[in-house]
């Protein structure tokens, strides 16, 4: 007899029935109800009405009546809260009750109840569980706390269960160490302390023993949150890599990745060059490509995460492209996945291989694949320079198919070629003519007319060809007609004679007979330009264009290391960043890849000095600079939001900030950071920075004299130290649009000093800045001074004032500027680092009586010391603070002081 | 972490049960995924994950059924994945079949073991032998004998449990391996490797600590032995149970074995095998509405040898119709739920030629690839299993080798 019994009850009065049935006297019937009611609520029949019947089954020394009971309390617990309380006592009695099994039911059932009465009642027994004898209980209990977490966080904090669940990462039993990680990791996703865990290296110890005994996914649990964890040296790292690395043989593919994920983020740490470093990469490669004999679905995410992953690190895999080759029976995600694969492993090696794959492909069945297949031909000509002849015959191979769709894919990528490469295969055009008439997609017809308009002299018949898609201009999409129009600008300004009919007359459907406004305008633009100035509409129209670039759908790097972090997730599936998901109530947490500094420089020199040279551009995709992208890129608004964002910050700042915030505040404010001199160099005056400072031999004796009366003297100069200008957002990033930059302080004021770069191929308006809320609170005070269009290839030099009473946000490091620029074409996004030079202010001359109290006032630990190196000023002179410089400075928020440094020795070094 | 619930459909998009783990998502969503997959499947563009809105469907398929995990967060999804196919594994160990009846029949277990599975969303104990001595079909044994939790359910050997007693003891081990070869048009071999696997029926008592021997390249070259062949395994997954921090520093093969029939291991060696078997292919059409295959397959192997029920496939258009075939030896049909002709040839010798000739009515004949499976030899082989176990008894190890039909696709030219 099987239970689909259950599911034929008769229609008439069956909840009366039922209600008699669950108060049957006999035990055996009652059971028999509470199963009629299960699958009552199994096909979607509301039957709450029975819940204080069903409670009453309750307490049974069935198990199975039990679990069924529960069941139903879980599903209508929420809708009937009042009557849950009724459960309240069954359950407490039943986490006493002397087996384990019915203890952790209890306790697992409890969480699910997701009513506020109830989970006050939930404590005293959860806290007993957590300490339960039995280890199934345990685990059980560790789920409870992160279940409880979700209902009620306060609680959970107040009741001390956290604490007691990072006890149970020193648990014995292997599975409850695993449910308790897994747990702390999903509160830490919604709790401001990132750190719940307390990842220390006793801690990962333990947690790596724990790797080696728990189940299948307690190891995936434990090697998640192992990732998220930033050794403290290469040795650390490497250490536990090799722990790591034997998960890779797991069976299950989830622990796989779990563990590649790990192994990538810690091999940042690794130096490159070391004998470790290389026999990881050479391990991690067989463990992917066995993933692909797993089944399709693990095989799709697989090839996701490997896409990253050769964007990353191509050389784990490069050696493997046949893997990728695809198989007929492979479902259409995997063909699609395989084949992207397989273009960013192409190279010089394997082209002639790949070739002749995507020729194969190409007359495949399945249309999609396909056209992707005919794309990726183009990709690779474009790709590796030497194969771009053998690609433009094969794809020459595939239009003589005739097959429609080959055809106009194939004539789509040609024109790319042709970009890329020009003047080297225009031999081909004469077939790519003939295939005219069967082009009827608007990316074809478009690419076909491109190409006939720009190679118009070497086709003679290129007037008759254009204008046979002139007749049916108003039914060709925009796209098709902005490019016949220039097509047929481009003919008539090669042979004026023949087609000035035809030029008239395009004009005039795009001026007059058509309202679409961007057609209108540039058929304007070109009349004008004609009917003006020939020559100059020559020039400006037929002029060379800048190559296509190469690899165009990379991913951003810093969302591609963001995502390297999350290997295996669904960002890693869709390649989008983490905070495009559901996020917990504090946010993500975002994660970086470590970065890796030799211990053989410096520490203050290797690190973010370093990084002051290279802004890094900020991915476009994502909503990772949150409050950025909230303001509105209009011109900047002035209005000083401080006063509410300076309370945020102090919590964050502790007491720090009082100095941070007075440190680029105006002169009013006192200047609570202290620059001495004691050896130091006194001719470069720390308060202002004299472009080229003057050697001053007399200060040989050096001392406070010196250093105070020495800038008495040049106080006041007109210009700070300005870097010369680097490129901050380089084209590629940026559609075009080339920023490069400095920051200077000027006359008392602060200004950013910018070049913008057309580099694209159509000119950019509507100019617009805005910065993300920063240390020092900096705002631009006017909107950007750029008033006309910047036409390709033009550039603009201009100056940006500042200042710094906008929103104050402690950034990372903290002269760390986010930028967002926005222009005709779209919005873009880098960060900067702002020298801490232009925040200091001119008047910041003590006398020497207050110097001193204050450089006493400030405690000693907060006193850092650096050798200035490499300094040529005083290059002739001999004494002993010229040739061991040292800056001594003290700083009531000690962070600061490393960026003073810095500041100090970039100055000098200029 | 991973899913917020589990949802099992039948083919219409009826859910035939579910269960709520985190209460994050909205049950009634499920509702859309049907929709979502019929249009994706519509355009040609299907995928295993879904999104609709704020909420990711993953879904498997398995028999006639939908098996669908929702979430909201950025869950890990080869966890995700990894656990519906251990689902599918559990119930059919439990069922013998997973199919919409054995959820229906089943479904008080169907919700215990759900429950049991896993927990907020945390996949909890998934070994089905373990499950089965606290979860049982029959629901009234339950009440007397089973009243506490196996320990082996949170022991660090979670897959098998203690007191297992056997009158004789012994262990088979079947080595399995299957060859995938994709050679091209031209006949040139793109990509070969064998896939292997050991399964293990295991009939030991007590808790046995097994060790296995391979002729494992990278281990002689360990210990300095030569002796004779050996195999280089590109990559080597293991069950569970064999302790892997021990292979990776001495490549020993070491484990308590699961109880009953398990697949120990699974490996990979990347070898450059000439096709068994040779296929050539000609399409000729006569008119636009009439076209013949031929198609022609020549043992490659050595003329002692035979290769049994070698069935070779050929994937014609969907709109083929009218089929007659001629074959040398054999017998092919077409089997158009499939789109491809079946060619089976009950025993293929070395070095003979077999010719088959389709005929269709059909429009136009687009691609042609064929698959043939077949069997071949093994390099591979097991040097030794030794079984010690506290009581000291004498096991018996039995070796078996098979070779199953493999993935061998030959391209051919339309």
């Amino acid at each position: 007899m099987t239970d689909s019994k259950y599911f034929t009850t008769n229609k008439k009065g069956e909840i009366f029935e039922l209600k008699a049935e669950l108060n049957n006297e006999k035990k055996e019937k009652r059971k028999e109800a509470v199963k009629k009611v299960i699958a009552a609520m199994t096909v979607g029949k509301d039957v709450s009405s029975l819940f204080p019947d069903v409670v009453n089954c309750m307490q049974t020394d069935n198990l199975e009546l039990k679990k069924l009971v529960y069941l139903y309390l879980m599903n209508y617990a929420k809708s009937q809260p009042d009557m849950a309380i009724m459960a309240v006592n069954s359950f407490v009695k039943d986490c006493e009750d002397p087996n384990p099994l019915i203890r952790a039911l209890a306790v697992r059932t409890m969480g699910c109840i997701r009513v506020d009465k109830i989970t006050e009642y939930l404590c005293e027994p959860l806290r007993k569980c957590l300490k339960d004898e039995d280890p199934y209980v345990r685990k059980t209990a560790a789920v409870c706390v992160a279940k409880l977490h979700d209902i009620n966080a306060q609680m959970v904090e107040d009741q001390g269960f956290l604490d007691s669940l990072r006890d149970l990462i020193a648990d014995s039993n292997p599975m409850v160490v695993a449910n308790a990680v897994a747990a702390l990791s999903e509160i830490s996703e919604s709790h401001p302390n990132s750190n719940l865990l307390d990842l220390n290296p006793q801690n990962i110890n333990k947690l790596l023993t724990a790797l080696n005994e728990c189940t299948e996914w307690g190891q995936i649990f434990i090697l998640d949150c192992l990732s998220n964890y930033n050794p403290k040296d290469e040795r650390e790292a490497q250490s536990i890599c090799e722990r790591v690395t034997p998960r890779l043989s797991h069976a299950n593919s989830a622990v796989v990745l779990s563990a590649v994920k790990v192994l990538m983020k810690f091999l940042e740490l690794l130096p490159k060059d070391s004998d470790y470093y290389n026999m990881l990469l050479k391990k991690l490669s067989p463990p992917l490509v066995t993933l692909l004999s797993g089944e399709p679905e693990v095989q799709y995410v697989a090839l996701r995460n490997i896409n990253l992953i050769v964007q990353k690190r191509p050389e784990i895999l490069k050696q493997e492209i046949k893997v990728f080759f695809v198989k007929y029976n492979d479902p259409i995600y995997v063909k699609l996945e395989k084949l992207d694969i397989m273009i960013r492993l192409a190279s010089q090696a394997n082209i002639a291989q790949v070739l002749a794959e995507l020729k194969e492909y190409a007359t495949e069945v399945d249309v999609d694949f396909v056209r992707k297949a005919v794309r990726a031909i183009g990709r690779c000509a474009i790709k590796v320079e030497q194969s771009a002849e053998r690609c433009v015959s094969t794809l020459l191979d595939l239009i003589q198919t005739k097959v429609n769709y080959v055809v106009q894919e194939a004539i789509v990528v040609i024109r790319d070629i042709f970009r890329k490469y020009p003047n080297k295969y225009e031999s081909i055009i004469a077939t790519l003519c003939e295939n005219l008439d069967s082009l009827d997609e608007p990316d074809a017809r478009a690419a076909m007319i491109w190409i006939v308009g720009e190679y118009a002299e070497r086709i003679d018949n290129a007037d008759e060809l254009l204008e046979s898609f002139l007749e049916g201009f108003h039914d060709e999409s925009t796209q098709v007609q902005l490019t016949l129009l220039t097509a047929i600008v481009k003919l008539f300004l090669k042979k004026p004679s023949e087609t000035q009919e035809l030029v008239q007359q395009v004009l005039s459907l795009a001026t007059q007979d058509s309202d679409n406004p961007d057609l209108r305008d540039r058929g304007y633009i070109y009349w004008r330009l004609l009917s003006t100035d020939p020559v100059t509409a020559k020039e400006v129209v037929l002029s060379e264009k800048p190559l296509i670039s190469e690899e165009t759908d990379l991913i951003e790097p810093t969302l591609l290391d963001e995502l390297i972090c999350h290997i295996g997730s669904l960002a890693s599936v869709y390649h989008k960043p983490p905070s495009a998901f559901v996020e917990g109530s504090h946010g993500v947490h975002r994660k970086h890849l470590p970065v890796h500094i030799d211990t053989g420089e410096s520490p203050v020199s290797g690190g973010p000095a370093a990084a002051m040279d290279q802004p890094h551009v900020i991915p476009s995709q994502g909503d990772l600079l949150g409050d950025l992208l909230n303001l509105d890129l209009g011109p900047p608004v002035n209005v000083p939001q401080v006063s509410s964002m300076q309370m945020g910050a102090v919590d964050l700042l502790g007491g720090g900030l009082d100095s941070l915030v007075s440190l680029h505040a105006h002169s009013t404010a006192p200047v609570n950071y202290i620059y001495v001199g004691q050896n130091f160099i006194p001719s470069s005056v720390p308060s202002t920075f004299a472009p080229s400072p003057t050697p001053a031999p007399q200060a040989a004796s050096s001392g406070l004299n010196d250093l105070f009366e020495l800038s008495t003297g040049m106080a006041i100069t007109t210009g700070g130290y300005a870097a010369p200008k680097a490129v901050w957002l380089p084209a590629v990033k940026a559609k075009g649009l080339e920023i490069s930059g400095t920051f200077s302080r000027r006359q008392g004021h602060m200004y950013m000093d910018m070049t913008f770069t057309n580099k694209a191929l159509q000119h950019m308006a509507d100019f617009a800045i805005q910065f993300n809320k920063n240390s020092f609170g900096v705002i631009p005070t006017s909107p950007l001074p750029i008033h006309t269009p910047l036409m390709p290839n033009q550039s603009i030099d201009i100056s940006l004032p500042l200042n710094t009473i906008g929103p104050v946000m402690k950034m990372d490091p903290l002269n760390n500027l986010q930028v967002a620029v926005k222009n005709s074409i779209d919005v873009f996004y880098f960060s900067v680092l702002i020298p801490l030079n232009i925040f200091f202010v001119e008047d910041g001359k003590m006398e020497r009586q207050v110097f001193l109290a204050t450089w006493k006032d400030i405690p000693n630990e907060n006193e850092l010391q650096y050798q200035i190196k490499d300094c040529h000023l005083n290059a002739g002179c001999n004494c002993v603070p010229c040739l061991f410089p040292q800056l001594s400075l003290k700083c009531r928020a000690p962070e600061v002081s490393q960026y003073v440094y810095q500041m100090y020795d970039s100055v000098l070094k200029n | 972490m991973s899913a917020s619930a589990i949802f099992v459909l039948d083919l219409k998009g009826k859910v035939l049960i579910c269960r709520n783990y985190k209460g994050d998502v909205d049950m009634a969503e499920i509702d859309h995924f049907i929709p979502l997959l019929m249009q994706q499947e519509e355009e040609g563009m299907i995928c295993p994950v879904i999104t609709r809105g704020t909420v990711h469907f993953m879904w498997i398929k398995h028999s006639n059924l939908y098996l669908v995990a929702t979430t909201n967060k950025n869950s890990n999804a080869s966890l995700v994945y990894s656990f519906l196919y251990k689902l599918v594994e559990v119930f059919t160990e439990y069922f013998k079949e997973l199919e919409e009846e054995s959820i229906q029949d089943n479904f008080v277990v169907v919700y215990e073991l759900l429950d049991e599975l896993m927990d907020f969303g945390f996949p909890q104990t998934t070994d089905s032998k373990i499950l089965q001595e606290y979860i049982t079909q029959e629901g009234t044994k339950l009440e007397v004998t089973k009243t506490k939790v196996p320990t082996t359910v949170t022991n660090a050997v979670s897959w098998r449990s203690e007191g297992i007693k056997y009158k004789k003891n012994e262990v088979f081990i079947d080595v399995i391996e299957s060859i995938n070869v994709l050679v091209n048009a031209n006949g040139s071999v793109m990509s070969s490797d064998i896939v292997g696997s050991i399964k293990l029926k295991t009939m030991l008592s007590g808790m046995p600590e097994l060790r296995l021997g391979l002729n494992d390249r990278v281990l002689f070259s360990l210990t300095g032995r030569d002796k004779g062949k050996t195999v280089m395994m590109e990559d080597v997954k293991f069950h569970q149970c064999v302790r892997l921090s021990r292979f990776d520093s001495d490549r020993t093969i070491s484990f308590i074995p699961p109880d009953g029939e398990s697949e120990l291991m699974s490996y990979r060696i990347n070898t450059h095998v000439k096709p068994l078997i040779w296929i050539e292919s000609v399409i000729e059409k006569f008119s636009h509405s009439r076209v013949e295959i031929m198609v022609k397959a020549k043992g490659q192997f050595k003329k002692q040898s035979v290769a049994n029920n070698v069935e070779i496939r050929v994937p014609v258009p969907s709109d083929a119709d009218s089929p007659k075939f001629k074959t040398s030896t054999g017998s092919a049909k077409y089997v158009p739920e499939k789109d491809l002709v079946l060619w089976t040839i009950k025993s293929f010798p070395g070095g003979k030629e077999f010719l088959m000739r389709a005929h269709f009515g059909l429009p136009s004949v687009e691609k042609d690839e064929l698959e043939v499976f077949f069997l071949m030899s093994i390099d591979f082989f097991v040097r030794y299993m030794k079984i010690i176990e506290k009581s000291g008894y004498q096991a018996l190890p039995w070796v078996r080798y098979i070779t199953q039909s493999g993935d061998y696709q030959l391209r051919t030219n339309a």
